[in-house]
């Protein structure tokens, strides 16, 4: 096994290192880029092979880290038996909960967000299938592996629940204790909720009330590279981590908590990332790798194979969304009446404030004077969701546009022309009480009209975001 | 079964190293010769992350145990730019964008080079074809193929860069 060190590139902005080895200063004298086609600056080491990955990283005495895993969705854990897994030729050590300084973690916590709701390994109870349980260190992949089959957990069945409404419900199984109920709370309240105008009054003079029901699957990001580090202790007894982490600085410091060791202890080593899209801002391998390569004082890698990537990664939450509008007859939304539902599975992660941008992101680009919204955030024994690509806003439009193009249906209108009525406009007070300014969706749409050869009336060409002219 | 040892030609050099029974071949060459340009994204022959070139036909490495192919020729991504210069592919690869993440790169240009030199003139449907076995999940598939044609065009000579 060969250790690698990271070549130095010297390759990239050759005419910018030329400009300033020739003394006309170091940016090169020109740094004026837009309107000009710019070189990647990762595109040669790309090309080349010269990029190097987390797992490109081969220092000696390398141990490798594979999960013992939760084969139910929701029970209780009766016993643990790691005889035959300690028996197994190469496993060095096998971590339970016991083995971890803070067990009990959320990774918002570094923002106020709580409480601590998830076990790095599984304590007495598991709460989605596929939850850590045990984690085994062993000279070879293959003994990992190995080892985590030989672990026998014994278990005690709890009934699941697998639906948002389902969990929302008197007498549903509890999900996660530590939150004490199926739901997040928001300062006090069951959900984070909008209320603005009186939606009711709404109702009751509007020509026409719509409402539909939109619902989306959990979506895998699925990127090429798995999620993965190798933690390789420094000399000075520092951690260095190899990460393929989109936030390093988040995972530096929610390690740390979980460690509980000061953040100078360890060091990152990321920002080369084999596609993300989100689901590599949750920290679920550096905590437990960084103890493993405590405990076994060697260089640790736990990456994950492509099924649990599949199967464990938090996808983006499968969100289930109620609107239900006042519409009059010439198109203008009066009243917009929103229930989101977000399934966070079994443990907060990023939910919470995804939830809170589904939130502040309702009703949609529109102006809509009575709006009420709730918006919850769920525990059910499905995988925990977290971030993807927009997530919270994301499903929410879906819902939103979908209603949009289903009221045009309904009442004959021209779908573009719908949006136009209802647009936003400078200086409209959205329903969370912010002032929209430099909005742009009416120019928008006159442009993506005129491009497809949509035609508008004049009446339509001439509106403006910043004026209230046709409405 | 013990362990042997194995001798490949990687790159134009003759290298022995020894391997475990059933190691793969992207397993040697990342592990036992430090070559890691080719990627491990799925290791069941799913992604195509792994390709490298055995005796000139791409091979999906993390499928191939590597005494099978004992003596042969291995091309991998850095035997590509010939004393330290870019070739067609990959800085067509470069000029037009081709590289989000990077991950998929490696695998994306071993299949083009094996392409163009079996074909020096592909159509976008042969384009097409060659990478179908290759994921990007940064889904940067036009890009890819518009600089492998582009490619294959500099290479014959018809445009000069
Ligand atoms: S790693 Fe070989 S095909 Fe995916
Ligand atoms: S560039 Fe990221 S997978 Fe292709």
């Amino acid at each position: 096994m060969t250790y690698r060190l990271a070549p130095i590139d010297t390759s990239t902005f050759a005419a910018e290192r030329a400009a300033a080895a020739a003394g006309r200063g170091v940016d090169g004298g020109d740094f004026t880029v837009i309107g000009s086609v710019v070189q990647r600056s990762d595109a040669r080491g790309h090309v080349t092979g010269r990029t190097e990955f987390f797992e490109d990283v081969l220092p000696p005495r390398l141990a490798h880290l594979k999960m013992h895993r939760s084969a139910r969705h929701h029970a209780r854990i009766l016993d643990v038996d790691l005889t035959e897994a300690l028996a197994v030729p190469g496993v060095l050590r096998i971590l339970t909960h016991a083995d971890i300084p803070n067990n009990l973690y959320t990774p918002l916590k570094l923002i106020g967000v709580g409480p601590d709701d998830e076990p790095i390994l599984a304590v007495d109870k598991v709460r989605y299938l596929g939850e850590p349980i045990c984690a085994v260190v062993a000279e070879t992949e293959a003994a990992a592996l190995e080892g985590a089959a030989r672990i026998r957990v014994a278990y005690e069945d709890l009934p699941p629940v697998f639906d948002v409404e389902e969990a929302l419900k008197e007498g549903a199984p509890l999900v996660n204790e530590y939150h004490g109920q199926n739901h997040f709370i928001y300062e006090g309240h069951h959900c984070r909720r909008i209320r603005f105008g009186d939606v009711a009054e709404a109702f009751a003079r509007a020509d026409h009330v719509f409402e539909w029901r939109y619902q989306s699957a959990p979506i895998e990001q699925a990127p090429a590279e798995t999620t993965g580090c190798v933690v390789v202790p420094q000399a000075d007894g520092r951690l260095r981590i190899h990460s393929d982490t989109q936030a390093c600085f988040f995972t530096l410091d929610n390690t740390a908590l979980i460690l509980n060791t000061p953040f100078n202890k360890l060091r990152i080593v990321g920002g080369t990332v084999g596609g993300g899209f989100g689901g590599k801002v949750d920290v679920v391998v550096e905590p437990v790798a960084c103890v493993a390569a405590m405990a076994a004082d060697r260089p640790v890698r736990f990456v994950y194979d492509r099924a649990e990537e599949m199967q464990v990664s938090s996808p983006r939450a499968a969100e289930r969304i109620y609107i239900k509008d006042a519409v009059m007859d010439d198109g203008r939304i009066i009243g917009r009446k929103a229930t989101l539902y977000v399934d966070a599975g079994a443990y907060a992660r990023h939910s919470p404030y995804g939830t809170t941008k589904a939130a502040a992101h309702l009703p949609g680009p529109y102006a809509i004077p009575n709006v009420w919204a709730d918006c919850h955030c769920v525990f059910t024994n499905r995988t925990p969701s977290s971030a993807m690509r927009g997530f919270g806003v994301t499903i929410a439009d879906f819902a939103l546009e979908s209603q949009m193009d289903r009221i045009a249906r309904a009442l004959d209108l021209d779908p573009l022309r719908l949006r136009l009525l209802n647009a936003y406009r400078d200086g409209d007070l959205k329903a969370h009480r912010k002032v929209a300014e430099g909005t742009a969706l009416v120019e928008v749409i006159q442009k993506a009209a005129e491009l497809a050869g949509h035609e508008l009336p004049e009446a339509y060409r001439r509106m403006s975001s910043t004026t209230r002219e046709g409405l | 079964m013990p362990s042997q040892i194995v001798s490949l030609v990687v790159n134009g050099e003759r290298r022995e190293f020894i391997a475990a029974p059933g190691v793969t071949l992207l397993a040697s060459l990342r592990e036992s010769l430090g070559l890691t340009a080719a990627k491990r994204g799925c290791a069941q022959g799913a992604c195509g992350t792994c390709t490298v070139l055995v005796d000139g036909r791409p091979e999906v490495a993390c499928l191939v145990a590597v005494e099978t192919v004992a003596g042969r020729s291995v091309r991998t991504l850095e035997g590509v730019a010939a004393g330290g210069e870019l070739d067609e592919v990959q800085n067509a690869f470069v000029d037009c964008f081709a590289t989000q993440c990077g991950f998929c790169t490696a695998g994306m240009i071993m299949v083009a080079e094996a392409l163009l030199d079996r074909d020096p003139d592909p159509s976008e449907a042969d384009v097409v074809e060659a990478i179908s076995g290759n994921v990007c999940r940064c889904t940067g598939y036009r890009p890819i193929v518009i600089a492998i044609l582009e490619a294959a065009r500099r290479r014959r000579g018809a445009v000069s860069r």
